[in-house]
């Protein structure tokens, strides 16, 4: 159970206690009006940890993450987040909580140029007022320099200098998942939620978007909570995995428990009744 | 060929992020400027400045003013006339508590005015989007025009009901009222365009500009980014709402003299919206070519007959304008829904790779 790979790794390794939780989830039961999306949820996600979230269509796994950056509202149950209840909230307070998140169709700003998206996951660290924006000389353009630097590491790390200045509507799919990812690095996140970051995507593409993955999680510290179908790549890059099935948590643990699982099995597979 | 921004290397941040970062757009907003204050001025009779010229440029900001809130925040609305409207009449009442402080100041200071109206009813934009959003602002057309008809006390108690404008001068210049001559107004009014546009350039490339982008392009993820909806989109309704109300005490000051309600209806609010739409939402420069469609078109049409010696009848060329003007919107909707300012960025792309297609 105690497996934990990408832990070792981390300088302050010491046993897994309660504070090494990140954010925790009690019995969080979520309904929109007769259907119920989660029912009596409970898991946590430990500090610097890749925690997968799998299970077959419709088993409430976009749900959770909506719960986790407060834009769903859970009727039952709690949210700790580094230690403290967590109350209702919006998400943008989750946002500058340090919660980042990318999206299952890819949700980036079309209008914009790549270097603007990423610019954009940056915004809650620039505070130059409305005044100081209209003169542009000074303060303002010392900020966005200052930014910018930290935007063209995070364009550098992705390897998409290439495509800078262009607008994130004509780009290919796999470029705009990496784009997204991007935008989510620049927020310099705790807490990172990806919603099946390899979806529709080529063997080569998923390899690049692992291997990114896993750089932010082992430089950055970045803890990384991830839903993927994909189970190759579930197995391989996750340290934990709790399995949900009709909004129900069926397993949790290693990725090699959870493979053990009849109850895993039966969901994936289905049983005969 | 001569549009090739080959061999500007770029060694700082501050160099790719100007306003123009390529030097023949430099060059060319430098000739645009150049033109507009010395060579007009030198050259352009009164009718030109007072006719085409004037209204372009109180048009052009009014459709900055609208291209901030629909093109960059992208919450439409069909509010534009009455925000206008307010700008006037606080300028109006201001000047007239206070006749001795500059008038340029007044105007400025009257779009604070259009400001706080236009974020007031900005406040449905928090729930409601699209179209309905563009009815909600319909109320605010005809809620405000019904205050400009129905309180005396905002003309003045006129038995007209229309405001007129004082005389007023500026560095011993008359330049509103009766008296002013069309070259004192267009150059107030060039120059608070001018600097307006340049002003709310920076502010669109920077932190709030980008903030206004991520609510119209995708609100929800704009808000998992940490970005407050309300207040971004409130602070687009007043800045959109500030612009505008200056452009519209800017009409009445420095180009019609005298207006009464009606100048500011809804038709205003059609008449800058199509100027936005068919110069393209979310550029600047596509406000002025938009404006310049719009309002100089016409006008030139109405002088062809007469210039190439065709003997027509004023109400004939009237109609003519109209179906001419319709039948070029349509035309140009078809060809580029985005707009001039595509037309104008695809006429760059095919100059830089001229004479290879690509």
């Amino acid at each position: 159970m105690n497996a934990f790979v990408a832990k070792d790794e981390l300088p302050q390794s010491v046993p897994a206690t309660n504070s090494d939780v990140l954010l925790r989830v009690d019995n969080v039961s979520l309904a929109f009006g007769g259907v119920k999306a989660i029912t009596d949820i409970s898991f946590d996600i430990l500090k610097g940890e890749i925690r997968a979230i799998i299970g077959p269509n419709g088993a409430g796994k976009t749900s959770m993450l909506n719960v986790i950056n407060g834009f769903y509202h859970p009727q039952e149950g709690t949210i700790t987040w580094r230690g403290s209840v967590r109350s209702k909230m919006r998400p943008y307070e989750a946002a500058s909580q340090g919660i980042a998140r990318t999206f299952q169709n890819v949700a980036l700003f079309k209008g914009m140029t790549t270097l603007d998206n990423i610019m954009s996951g940056r915004s809650l660290k620039m505070h130059r007022n409305f005044f100081w924006q209209l003169l542009w000389r000074g303060p303002a353009e010392r900020e966005e320099i200052e930014h910018r630097r930290k935007v063209e590491d995070i364009i550098d790390f992705l390897e998409i200098q290439a495509i800078r200045k262009t607008p994130v509507g004509r780009l290919p799919y796999g470029l705009q998942k990496r784009v997204e990812l991007g935008r989510a690095l620049a927020m310099e996140p705790e807490l990172l939620l990806l919603d099946e970051p390899m979806a529709g995507m080529n063997l080569e593409e998923k390899e690049d978007m692992s291997r990114f993955i896993l750089d932010v999680n082992q430089e950055f510290g970045t803890t990384i909570a991830l839903i993927e179908h994909d189970m190759g790549v579930v197995m391989d890059l996750s340290d934990r995995v709790v399995v949900l099935d009709y909004g129900r948590k069926i397993a949790d643990g290693s990725p090699e428990d959870v493979q053990k699982s009849q109850a895993v099995i039966d969901a994936y597979l289905g049983v005969s009744h | 060929m001569f549009y090739r921004e080959a061999g500007q290397y770029k060694t700082s941040y501050e160099a790719d992020q100007a306003l123009f970062p390529i030097r023949q757009d430099l060059v060319g907003i430098g000739v645009i400027l150049l033109v507009a204050f010395v060579v007009i001025p030198l050259t352009a009779n009164d009718f030109f400045l007072a006719s085409i010229m004037i209204p372009f440029l109180v048009f052009s900001l009014a459709a900055i003013g609208l291209n901030v809130l629909t093109g960059f925040c992208g919450q439409l609305s069909l509010g534009t006339g009455a925000f206008m409207g307010v700008g006037a009449y606080a300028a109006y009442k201001l000047t007239t508590i206070f006749p001795d402080v500059n008038v340029v100041f007044l105007v400025l200071l009257s779009g604070f005015f259009a400001a706080f109206i236009g974020a007031i009813f900005g406040l449905p934009s928090l729930r409601i989007k699209g179209l309905y959003l563009a009815v909600t602002t319909l109320a605010a057309q005809f809620f405000l025009e019904w205050c400009f008809i129905r309180i005396p006390w905002l003309y003045n108690y006129n038995a007209s009901g229309a405001i007129e404008i004082p005389k007023r001068e500026m560095f011993g210049v008359v330049v509103s009222g009766a008296e002013a001559t069309p070259l004192a107004r267009y150059f107030v009014v060039l120059s608070i365009t001018v600097a307006i546009a340049f002003l709310i350039a920076n502010v669109l490339r920077g932190r709030i500009g980008r903030s206004w982008m991520m609510i119209r392009d995708m609100d929800i993820a704009a808000e998992l980014m940490g970005i407050r909806p309300l207040q971004t989109k409130l602070m687009a309704f007043a800045v959109s709402s500030y612009i505008c109300g200056v452009a519209g005490a800017m009409m009445v000051f420095f180009w019609l003299n005298a207006a009464e309600p009606s100048s500011y209806s809804i038709t205003l609010s059609f008449q800058i919206l199509f100027m936005v739409i068919l110069g393209g939402l979310g550029s600047l420069g596509g406000a002025f070519l938009g404006a310049a469609f719009i309002w100089i078109l016409p006008v030139a049409l109405k002088f062809i007959p007469g210039a190439i010696g065709i003997e027509i009848g004023a109400e004939t060329v009237e109609h003519l304008t109209f179906m001419v003007v319709g039948a070029l919107i349509i035309f140009f909707l078809i060809v580029e829904p985005h707009g001039f300012a595509r037309l104008w960025q695809i006429a760059k792309q095919k100059l830089r790779v001229w004479p290879f297609p690509y």
